[in-house]
């Protein structure tokens, strides 16, 4: 499949925020069972940012409409869409960032944020369901149509918020830094392995391809080769389906994801749970982040549509 | 059961010469389905949408080579797809006759659909912003005004081999369900379980060696 730059922003960008969210709410029960406060500047400023990071992810999205201004008619398919799911969940959940953001900086009492809170994480695990369902759901493309893929939004998501917190917590509510950064390093290490989890599973699908270019044709013969796909030039069936890279590219790009999703971000956060240092968790969100961005770039392009099978050689 | 419109084709007959192409193009820019807009269509990189394309496969080793011309669009499958994923309800499939259908108004150009759909059957339509896909001709075959004989898809009134068998294939006794029946009808991708309502009829590819 080729990549499409909206999405890769969306559901990195949501999935950030979505984490930071759990983050904020986590902190705020920890501090509590510690008889605490959490530091509302903290917490403010947390959840503008997952606010905002939600909100450019929705931005983000609409530019992968034809249409955005029908965006509205896809609420109306939950039944049966898990892209129309989605577009029920997302405004939810923002509003609910949005309500819990506004409990806390009107000094609601702790039994209100805290209700409201758990709304939003219902919420929150709702919008990971059903953004990865997207995907996981299209059982024709194998890839996706798996638990991991499920899964890995899941840890993604979570891990790269709690980075965030705790690099925002650092300077705002040193008190949770350290838990941050261990939860974080677990996410980390977790993602690591339910990722490569489903990059083993890919390569083992590439090497049985379910669907060849008999099947897709109907002709039993042992040697079937494409003459002509029916034109010379393009169409929607090249661009949208083929990546279009070498096999070296893509290669590159998971070395560059694996590199900056897991194994960098995870020796600095390591190093600054004996440091402290917050330029180190910062920068690891910041990897990480772009590191994410390659990741969805790979999620995509390692995608084999069964319909490539009717369109391999121009002519 | 319910009447299920369909296409068969003829791979026996069909000689590759893209008069369905050219004639669905034709019928359908012009059409309830049109525009079906061309892009730089005298440039170097020509591009532009079609609900129906004829490609061409060799099957076997030369010298014991056979050309295949292979006509696709979209099948109308019996359980599409490409159907229930669609945000809008702007894809759907008729109860009545089982054509799948996109309401231009309603689609969002979400392109989720022809993700679903694993015969690349869908087009989309870069100027409409809507996603496109053969309609069997729906806005022809119903036309009163037309003579009751030319109440078929366009693409099959141009076919010069008569490749193209249109009819309703849950009607056992159409001439379409006939052919499927009579010729070993076969439907494409069958492990991906769409059931497709367009049929395809084997080629009888004989090879040298295999000939008596
Ligand atoms: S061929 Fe593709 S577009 Fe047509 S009904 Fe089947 S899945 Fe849908
Ligand atoms: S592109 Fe249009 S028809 Fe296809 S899923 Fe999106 S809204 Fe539905």
């Amino acid at each position: 499949m080729k990549p499409a730059f909206s999405v890769i922003f969306f559901t990195t960008l949501a999935g950030a925020g979505q984490g930071l969210f759990l983050a904020l709410y986590m902190g705020e029960v920890f501090r509590m069972t510690e008889g605490q406060l959490i530091s509302q500047d903290f917490m403010l400023t947390g959840l503008v940012v997952s606010f905002v990071l939600l909100l450019l992810g929705l931005t983000a999205s609409t530019f992968h409409l034809g249409h955005p201004m029908r965006g509205w008619r896809a609420v109306s398919q939950w039944r049966t869409s898990w892209l129309s799911r989605e577009v029920i969940a997302l405004p939810l959940f923002i509003a609910l960032v949005f309500f819990y953001m506004a409990a806390h900086y009107t000094d609601q009492s702790t039994a209100t944020t805290l209700s409201l809170g758990l709304v939003g994480i219902v919420l929150c695990f709702a919008l990971f369901v059903c953004t990865a369902m997207i995907y996981a759901c299209l059982k024709f493309l194998r890839e996706w149509h798996s638990p991991l893929t499920l899964v890995n939004f899941i840890l993604l998501g979570t891990m790269s918020g709690f980075t965030l917190a705790a690099s925002l917590s650092a300077s705002m509510e040193p008190s949770l830094t350290y838990l941050y950064t261990f939860i974080a390093v677990v996410l980390t290490v977790t993602a690591f392995i339910s990722r490569l989890g489903s990059l083993a599973r890919n390569k083992s699908l590439r090497e049985s391809p379910k669907s060849t270019v008999q099947t897709a044709i109907g002709v039993r013969h042992p040697k079937v080769q494409q003459r002509s796909m029916g034109f010379m030039g393009g169409s929607f069936n090249t661009r949208e389906f083929f990546h279009g890279k070498t096999e070296f590219f893509i290669k590159r790009i998971r070395t560059v994801f694996i590199t900056m999703v897991f194994i960098l971000p995870l020796a600095m956060m390591i190093l600054s749970l004996t440091s402290g240092s917050a330029t180190l968790l910062i920068g690891a969100f910041c990897i990480q982040y772009v590191g994410l961005l390659a990741e969805r770039w790979f999620f995509f392009a390692e995608v084999n549509h069964p319909q490539n099978l009717y369109y391999q050689t121009i002519g | 059961m319910k009447k299920q419109l369909a296409l068969v084709i003829d791979l026996n007959v069909c000689v590759g010469c893209h008069a369905c192409v050219t004639s669905c193009k034709e019928w359908n820019t012009s059409g309830s389905a049109g525009p079906m807009p061309d892009h730089n269509p005298y440039g170097a990189d020509p591009s532009g949408v079609f609900f129906n394309r004829v490609q061409t496969y060799e099957v076997g080793e030369y010298p014991h080579t056979e050309t295949v011309h292979f006509p696709k669009s979209c099948l109308h499958c019996e359980d599409p797809p490409c159907v229930p994923v669609c945000p809008t309800g702007a894809s759907f499939k008729r109860e009545e006759d089982g054509i799948v259908l996109v309401d231009y108004d309603k689609c969002i150009g979400c392109k989720y659909c022809s993700w679903a759909c694993p015969y690349g059957a869908r087009e989309f339509d870069e100027q409409g912003k809507v996603m496109k896909k053969c309609t069997l001709c729906v806005d022809r075959i119903y036309d009163q005004q037309l003579p009751e004989e030319e109440r078929k898809p366009a693409c099959v009134m141009a076919c010069p081999a008569n490749a193209r068998i249109f009819g309703d294939v849950h009607d056992p006794d159409s001439q379409a369900s006939q052919m499927i029946r009579d010729n070993k009808g076969y439907q494409l991708l069958p492990e991906m379980g769409t059931q497709p309502a367009n049929h395809y009829l084997p080629r009888h590819i004989k090879t040298g060696k295999e000939e008596d």
